[in-house]
């Protein structure tokens, strides 16, 4: 399989980036330094190129019904401009993709999906289509996106745009406007992202990534911002306690089990919702209740667990696994999520971890194990 | 690209060796700057202990960054003198200076070193 190229390929060679092979990408996986950067984000700003993630493109004039049929979300109820984090279930309740997505139009949402189910995503919502009046399509390769994290991010961006300012400083989180850049190029700006902090991503034509990547940093250097790569941004997320795909979701994993079940829209007797895939299962479940939970682990020792390792209980024996795990550059300390029965997830429960061959002890936590000030 | 002195030794698993590894020498062992550069910025470095006996080829340690673990293996055969107790504080000694600060630990060596590499055949290795 070829390995494909970031838009801003040249920019990362010239920054001197370490890049990795990731969901058939070659990218950025850090520039000065995992802990600098991550850091950055937490207190000033990082600046990340997300362009192998997947853009869809869905419009028609029963574009809002579909996706209500076809996401556990209710897309219909978001504003234009507004953003939803929803995901796309199968028959069973499992994951197959989380999605944010953009209204920007009445009959027109934008998607965002993982890079390594984009091609996956299109193929089920195109199953999904039926005889709804809907098309969808995949505008990866003509959409670069650029994220700018961080608590000044919004100074940051805003000094960017040559028209459109004010609508960035006024922007409410997980929500969306056209703006113009300086030099003329047009962006979709969205107040979202993967990182626990105040942020934004430009959604811009692939041609122009490398004049918006360059504006960015022109702007943001003077303001404490840097390139941060994939690994600060596993780190910051991990730290907001959201899930990665692959990770902790998954079609085994039901977003109950993920502590995700408040985006699934069963409807109420005043404002009932009609049929959406994965409904019958996910009531189920929803009315059985989870065997196990995704929880927040806190270590006290130095050595951190990390995806895949076990999870035992006091006798040794293994109850559980963890899906994400490293040493906190936020809190000191190593952090981890993992799937355990729910009777080992109340917060306070000390689990161990089987780390290489040696027990070390964690305890459960309540997710975030970071939360920024508002 | 990455430094890699002309007066070390080398293993195929990054580690360079300092000094002549003659059986009853002693040497010093760390990684190389290409595997720290790999490995991100190291937080927790676990080395052996003092009168461990270690082997060339096994592991004898670990070493953990924000985004991995990866094993330390030993370079050479022998038996561990002394380690670098300052990285207990400060490991991101390792990512600064691999081969000054960033040392790892000391061996008297008991076997005559089979598979170190000189350090053009260890850049051959990390091209």
């Amino acid at each position: 399989m070829t390995t494909l190229r970031s838009p801003l390929h040249d920019e990362h060679v010239a920054l001197n980036a370490t890049l990795v092979d990731f969901a058939g990408w070659q990218m950025p996986v850090r520039y000065s330094g995992d802990i600098a950067e991550h850091l950055a984000v937490r207190s000033a700003a990082g600046l990340f190129d997300l362009s192998h993630m997947g853009e869809l493109s869905v419009r028609g004039a029963d574009a809002a019904d579909f996706l209500d049929y076809a996401l556990v979300g209710r897309v219909s109820a978001v504003k234009l401009w507004g953003a939803k984090y929803t995901m796309l279930c199968n028959e069973a309740g499992g994951v197959i993709d989380d999605l944010v997505i953009y209204r920007r139009d009445w009959d027109h949402f934008f998607i965002v999906a993982n890079a390594s189910n984009k091609d996956r995503v299109v193929t089920e919502l195109r199953a999904r289509l039926g005889s709804f009046e809907a098309t969808v399509d995949d505008i990866s390769h003509q959409i670069a996106l650029i994220a700018v994290q961080g608590p000044r991010s919004a100074q940051i961006t805003a000094s960017m745009c040559k028209l459109g300012a004010d609508d960035i400083e006024a922007m409410k989180y997980y929500s969306g406007a056209n703006v113009l850049l300086e030099g003329g190029i047009h962006a979709f700006a969205a107040r979202t992202g993967y990182t626990g902090e105040d942020g934004f991503e430009l959604f811009v034509a692939a041609d122009q990534a490398r004049a918006v990547w360059r504006l960015a940093l022109e702007r943001g250097t003077a303001l404490g911002m840097i390139p941060a790569g994939l690994s600060s941004r596993d780190t910051l997320r991990l730290e907001a306690g959201m899930p990665l795909y692959g990770q902790e979701l998954g079609e085994q994993t039901t977003p109950f089990e993920a502590g995700l079940g408040r985006i699934i829209a069963f409807g109420t007797d005043e404002n009932p919702r009609g049929d959406f895939v994965g409904r019958e299962a996910l009531a189920a479940v929803k009315a059985q209740g989870v065997a196990r939970q995704l929880v927040g682990l806190v270590g006290l020792g130095r050595r951190s667990a990390r995806t895949g390792y076990g999870v035992t209980d006091a006798a040794g024996n293994q109850v559980g696994v963890v899906t994400s795990g490293a040493p906190s550059p936020t809190l000191g300390q190593p952090i981890a999520m993992a799937y355990v029965p729910v009777a080992m997830s109340e917060p306070g429960t000390v689990l161990g971890i089987d780390v290489r061959g040696r027990r070390e002890e964690m305890t459960v936590t309540a997710l975030p194990f970071y939360k920024r000030e508002k | 690209m990455a430094n890699i002195p002309d007066e070390l030794k080398y293993s195929a698993e990054h580690e360079w060796v300092a000094g002549d590894p003659l059986v009853g020498a002693t040497v010093t062992v760390g990684i190389t700057e290409h595997a720290a550069e790999a490995l991100g910025d190291i937080v927790y470095a676990e080395p052996p202990t003092v009168g461990d006996t270690v082997t060339a080829g096994e592991v004898c340690g670990e070493l953990e960054s924000t985004k991995a673990v990866s094993e330390l293996y030993s370079p050479v055969t022998g038996k561990v003198t002394e380690v670098n107790a300052a990285l207990e504080s400060a490991p991101e000694s390792i990512n600064a200076d691999p081969y000054g600060d960033g040392w790892i630990f000391k061996v008297e060596v008991t076997a005559t070193p089979k598979s170190l590499i000189g350090p053009e055949a260890y850049s051959a290795l990390t091209d």
